[in-house]
């Protein structure tokens, strides 16, 4: 590594320029403080406060769902328990399009269809252990089989049965179909809405494929009627307990990737890549291969959240496919406020909870409800929830900025 | 030096190294580029010797910003030849290869990654391997950290290392990018209009880094100060219409009567 | 002259009525001769038959229809004759032949079937043909012939041999040429069946083909020299029908395919405007469509007497509310989002869960009819086997028309050339005291408008409901895609072919397969050229 400067030279003119600089800069140094912190807050702070307040909901719902009976003040039913469940589901599905919208920019409408490869992966596993006890009583083949008059499993069943080949295909579905889309749209450099409409077509597309009989997973009504998991039954509380907890445990876990790989030095590259692709190559990355590998990664993310909410609602249709639902996985990071992992997680979470209160009083305002967040939040609050945070924090602590110099000399 | 004929060159830093034994770094042989029927580039020939300090100057239009942009993979032409020694093709290379193998360009407009810190700007510009799995589980090392508090010594912003780099100033941008340039450590450096936007004692500054990168490194500079360009050129090359008008020392230019008809014809 | 010709013929026919009219006022031998039924045996029915039909009388041909039909009875009681229908509750509903009055329903054990056997129900057609061959309607005389043609008889052919100089309507004559041609081939001795075959190769009736297959079949192990020689010709004639037919297939599946891109075209071509002469993304332009759509249905609520004319003033009204909409969309949300295109899409997105809901709890969620006036049924009939459905035609021409007029409007307009200027460089256009703001709010609401005008022609074709828009909004973008942004042309092409492709696949994959396929397809090629077909050039900014 060779020296490019020639010291006598700049020194004595970067003196020049420093005191000049600090001149101007007096005023935006506030602001660059409140923004600092907000990293600060995002890269540790957050980190152990989402896991912490994880940990402790997750608790709270187990002990007062086992520990108090039904009735009493602090019990949890298991309706909650399962609806709980449903939302940490969207809270690391929200998680992995925060990953590849907030942090690289390609806003994806159809990270819908990575849940939805997951859950199917999951759901013919769960298809299969039903076994003889469907309505037509065939051990081998299940329902809605037996209904096309199939005699025998279309070759992409084989294995089903097995755990192993269910978690596989549940990172291997996803991963491959973004895998083979994000080649051919990174490579050819489809950017931006192209990409957006890019993404909303291949999901279409799939829907309509799932839609088909003749496709082999159900067609319309999709896989549904499970019996059991792991040899558990679906239907007991016990279960459906400890599918929250896995739920809850995938999301920490998702988090905590997430975490690392945002704060990397490969999220610094996918960051600039999100704001300006274009000088990240002439710095000698390949964004290609970045937003690739981010967008696989995102989608097994996606995948992982579709198989862990099918065995909790009990369905997988081609439903999943359709681009509304994905779109409301990106209205939940853009009201929790994208690029912050944490804005993620909590989109997500109050979103389907106004979803769940607003389809129970007056089901047909939930439509306006919604399309009316999508306007007013990008019109006025275009850094969503977490983008009020800084201003709360910042009152409270008014630190001195961290010493650059310092910090730079160690 | 090795050059895979089949297909792109290897990725890894070392596998691209020019051949300089002429004392040429870079080749650019009848180049054309055409956008609907308008002749950006026509015929263009330039030839950058390794250390040397060049200047471009010429009209708007007259193909600045294209050449650049032929260069550093991003507009490929229509025919013609660039080579970065004697062997290395860059038309067979992407952008990120071109920028890998040593060539290193700063924008007009001045592109910093806004949301990253002045810090971590220049930490991705640094050499080093590119792949997506280093930079998963890279950590700094004290060589790097202390090269990186050097470049921000060298630019004059230390104080404002950590801040996000959309905060900074215009000029302030440009000196961040001069120093990513500086980061990358490229055998040729192309330079597009630097000193815009600069005070007077900023400009003189850039003369003064400008000048003393040349010798190990080769520099083109764009610009259409034509103080800052008779401070710092030995050579210049005028271009014009797509394709170079003159080429010598300042004075040479000054007197040429080619270059005198065309800006005179113009202006 | 042809107009001549038909009065003279409803003269004709009207002095046929009024003399039977005439006859059976006077003594009608159709209720002696109906006594008869019950008791004649089979073997004299013919003659019966044919008494019947030769009285001419206006009972006649529906007594035949349902004698053919097996539902002609007679009272046992009486020996009345009645037409008898099994309604659901296993009883007969009975009307009387003679009068067409209802009569009260009975059980089965009431009536017996008046017998027919299958050389009967020939003659009967026979003679049902003879009469609809002589029928003042155009439409009934083809029908009859093209009858002749499925089932040769002697009868009909007879009837035509007679009726074929007289016969007033060049169409029919043709058809009845053609039926005694395939009555030549058929039945005739070796030169007339060589001169048929010769004719006949031009002729597209499916009966045709069927005839001289039918024909080379028969001939097919025969060794005589003649039958050698019409088979060879009746394969050429045949390969030479056959290609024919190919052509006019590929015509229809390319007509088919053209339609369904001219509503592609009205689709994408508002889409067009605002997101390739704009640049503005907005995801509610199938909503647009919905809301032309149901202005067609309002309108034709409101006026439901003019129904023939709704079309022509839903035109106009869908331009001005989805217009409206779009300006209303441009100025509250669309202004505030310039150049921040994924927001812009979000918010739109918005919009159009809005507009969805809006229309789900006005109009409630269920689809509604709207009607098509009676200009835009039927099908104009070129050849046997190649036809164009009026509705489709009109729309192919109607957004050519559209198609034209907006370049028009762009190229030859003041505000075209505001909306270009602004488009390319909007600070310039600024500093030329164009007011960006105002051509802005033009430009969308033009573009949705024109959606709007796509929502009348959409309602022409499918159900109107609140996912109406949904369904086209991402073809609409893919043919702006595929086209090249920024270029009508291209917008144009992009829709013609994608909709033909579709047609064309459609046949050998199924509509939806075709429809993934072509999606598929759409996305592989905008990864090939991003920039579509014809893409804009130039020194990119960026």
């Amino acid at each position: 590594m060779s020296t490019l400067t020639t010291s006598s030279t700049t020194s004595s003119s970067t003196a020049d320029t420093n005191t000049g600089l600090n001149d101007s800069v007096t005023i935006p140094v506030n602001h660059d403080m409140k923004s600092m912190f907000l990293k600060k807050f995002e890269q540790l702070g957050s980190l152990h406060f989402v896991i912490t307040l994880l940990f402790i909901s997750t608790l709270y719902v187990t002990v007062c769902n086992l520990a108090f009976a039904e009735g009493s003040f602090l019990h949890v039913s298991d309706y909650t328990v399962s609806l709980f469940g449903k939302y940490l589901c969207y809270a690391l599905l929200a998680l992995a399009v925060d990953l590849v919208w907030g942090y690289c920019g390609i806003l994806s409408l159809g990270h819908g269809a990575f849940f939805a490869l997951g859950g199917y992966a999951m759901g013919m596993y769960l298809m299969r252990q039903i076994g003889d006890r469907g309505v037509y009583g065939n051990p081998d083949l299940p329902d809605f089989m037996v209904f096309l008059n199939w005699t025998e499993m279309p070759w992409y069943w084989a294995g089903s049965d097995s755990v192993l080949w269910m978690v596989a295909m549940v990172f291997i579905g996803p991963g491959v179909l973004a895998y083979v889309f994000g080649t051919l749209a990174f490579r050819s450099r489809v950017s931006g809405v192209y990409l957006s409409i890019m993404t909303q077509a291949v999901t279409y597309a799939l829907m309509l494929a799932f839609f088909r009989n003749e496709m082999g997973f159900g067609g319309n009504n999709g896989l549904t009627d499970f019996k059991e998991i792991l040899g558990f039954s679906l239907q007991s509380p016990t279960t459906k307990l400890a599918l929250f907890v896995a739920t809850a445990v995938a999301l920490a876990i998702g988090y905590l990737v997430s975490h690392y790989i945002v704060n990397s030095k490969m999220g610094r590259v996918v960051t600039a890549i999100r704001d300006a692709e274009s000088r990240v190559r002439f710095v000698g990355f390949k964004p290609e291969h970045y937003k690739l590998w981010i967008y696989v990664v995102s989608a097994m993310l996606a995948g992982v959240a579709g198989a862990l909410y099918v065995p909790q609602v009990g369905i997988i249709n081609p439903g999943e496919f359709s681009p509304l639902n994905s779109i409301e996985m990106v209205v939940w990071v853009a009201i929790g406020g994208r690029g912050t992992l944490y804005g993620a997680v909590i989109g997500a979470i109050l979103v389907s909870y106004a979803k769940t209160r607003f389809t129970a009083i007056m089901p047909e305002a939930w439509l306006f409800a919604l399309g009316g967040l999508f306007v007013l939040v990008t019109l006025f609050l275009p850094k969503g929830i977490s983008g009020l945070l800084p201003n709360i924090f910042a009152n409270k602590n008014k630190q001195q900025p961290l010493s650059a110099n310092a910090e730079v000399k160690s | 030096m090795i050059v895979d004929k089949s297909g792109s060159p290897l990725l890894a830093n070392e596998n691209i190294k020019p051949d300089t034994r002429h004392g040429v770094i870079l080749y650019v042989e009848d180049v054309s580029v055409s956008f609907d029927g308008f002749k950006a580039l026509n015929d263009l020939n330039l030839y950058i010797n390794d250390g040397e300090l060049r200047c471009l100057i010429g009209a708007n239009g007259a193909g600045k910003t294209t050449l650049m942009d032929v260069i550093t993979g991003k507009t490929r032409p229509d025919t013609g030849t660039v080579n970065f020694g004697q062997q290395v093709d860059l038309l067979k290379l992407s952008e990120a290869e071109i920028a890998r193998a040593g060539i290193g360009r700063k924008f007009q407009k001045p592109t910093v990654f806004e949301a990253l810190s002045v810090f971590e700007n220049i930490e991705l510009s640094l050499t080093g391997d590119k792949g997506i799995l280093t930079s998963l589980f890279h950590k700094l090392t004290g060589e790097q950290k202390d090269r990186i508090g050097e470049i921000l010594y060298t630019i004059g912003l230390v104080a404002e290392c950590h801040y996000p780099a959309g905060r900074l100033s215009h000029g302030q941008k440009q000196w961040l990018e001069i120093g990513m340039l500086l980061a990358a450590d490229p055998r040729v450096l192309l330079v597009d209009e630097p000193v815009a936007g600069m005070t007077g004692q900023e400009t003189e500054r850039t003369a003064e880094l400008l000048t003393s990168l040349a010798g190990k490194h080769s520099v083109v500079v764009v610009e259409h100060d034509m103080a800052f360009v008779r401070s710092i050129a030995r050579t210049v090359t005028v271009l014009h219409q797509g394709s170079v008008l003159a080429e010598g020392s300042m004075s040479e230019i000054q007197a040429n009567p080619d270059v005198i008809q065309v800006y005179l014809g113009e202006e | 002259m042809l107009r001549i010709f038909s009065v003279l013929i409803a003269c004709l026919l009207s002095w046929q009525t009024l003399s039977s009219e005439a006859i059976a006022a006077a003594e009608s031998k159709l209720p002696s001769l109906f006594k008869q039924l019950p008791s004649t045996k089979l073997s004299k029915m013919k003659g019966l038959i044919d008494q019947i039909s030769a009285t001419n009388e206006p009972q006649v041909p529906a007594t035949l229809e349902y004698l053919l039909n097996g539902e002609l009875y007679y009272l046992k009681a009486n020996k009345q004759i009645v037409r008898a229908k099994v309604n659901a509750n296993k009883r007969y509903e009975l009307t009387d032949v003679l009068t067409d009055t209802p009569l009260e329903a009975v059980t089965k054990s009431a009536i017996k079937k008046i017998k027919t056997n299958n050389a009967l129900r020939g003659k009967i057609r026979g003679l049902l043909a003879l009469l609809d061959l002589t029928s003042a309607d155009k439409d009934i005389r083809i029908k009859a012939v093209k009858q002749l043609l499925d089932k040769p008889n002697s009868t009909g052919i007879t009837a035509v041999t007679a009726l074929v100089n007289n016969e007033p309507d060049e169409d029919v004559r043709e058809l009845m040429s053609v039926a005694l041609l395939v009555n030549q081939l058929l039945n005739d001795g070796y030169e007339a069946k060589l001169a048929a075959i010769k004719q006949l190769k031009t002729s597209l009736e499916p009966a045709v083909k069927n005839a001289m297959s039918n024909q080379l079949e028969a001939i097919a192990d025969s060794t005589s020299e003649h039958d050698k020689t019409l088979a060879a010709e009746l394969t050429k004639a045949l390969a030479d029908i056959d290609d024919r037919k190919g052509i006019f297939e590929f015509l229809e599946t390319l007509f088919f395919g053209f339609s369904l891109g001219s509503v592609l075209l009205l689709a994408a071509i508002g889409l067009a405007i605002t997101f390739g002469v704009m640049g503005v993304i907005n995801m509610a332009h199938g909503e647009m469509m919905m809301l032309g759509a149901y202005t067609t249905y309002v309108i034709q609520q409101a006026f439901p007497q003019l129904i023939e004319y709704s079309l022509l003033m839903a035109i106009p009204a869908a331009f001005l509310v989805s217009g409206f909409v779009g300006v209303l969309i441009e100025r509250g949300v669309i202004r505030h989002l310039k150049g921040r295109p994924l927001e812009t899409l979000l918010a739109t997105f918005g919009i159009s869960l809005i507009l969805q809901q809006l229309v789900r709890s006005i109009f409630s969620p269920l689809n509604r009819q709207v009607a098509s006036p009676e200009w835009m049924s039927g099908s104009w009939q070129i050849n046997p086997v190649f036809s164009l459905t009026y509705n489709r035609l009109y729309i192919i021409i109607f957004s050519l028309m559209v198609f034209v007029a907006l370049l028009m409007i762009l190229k030859k307009t003041s505000l075209g050339l505001h909306v270009r200027a602004v488009s390319q460089n909007r600070d310039m256009a600024r500093a030329l005291s164009i007011k960006s703001d105002w051509v802005d709010a033009i430009t969308f609401g033009l573009g949705s408008g024109i959606a709007g005008i796509a929502g009348v022609v959409l309602s022409q074709l499918t159900n109107v409901g609140p996912n109406l828009g949904q369904a086209y909004i991402i073809d609409s973008f893919l043919v702006v895609v595929f086209g090249g942004v920024g270029n009508l042309w291209g917008t144009l092409v992009a829709a013609m072919s994608l909709g033909s492709i579709n047609k064309f696949l459609e046949p050998m994959t199924g509509s939806v397969l075709a429809n993934i396929i072509v999606l598929v397809g759409l996305v592989l090629f905008i990864q090939k050229r991003p920039k579509g077909l014809f893409p804009q050039k130039g020194r990119s900014a960026d």
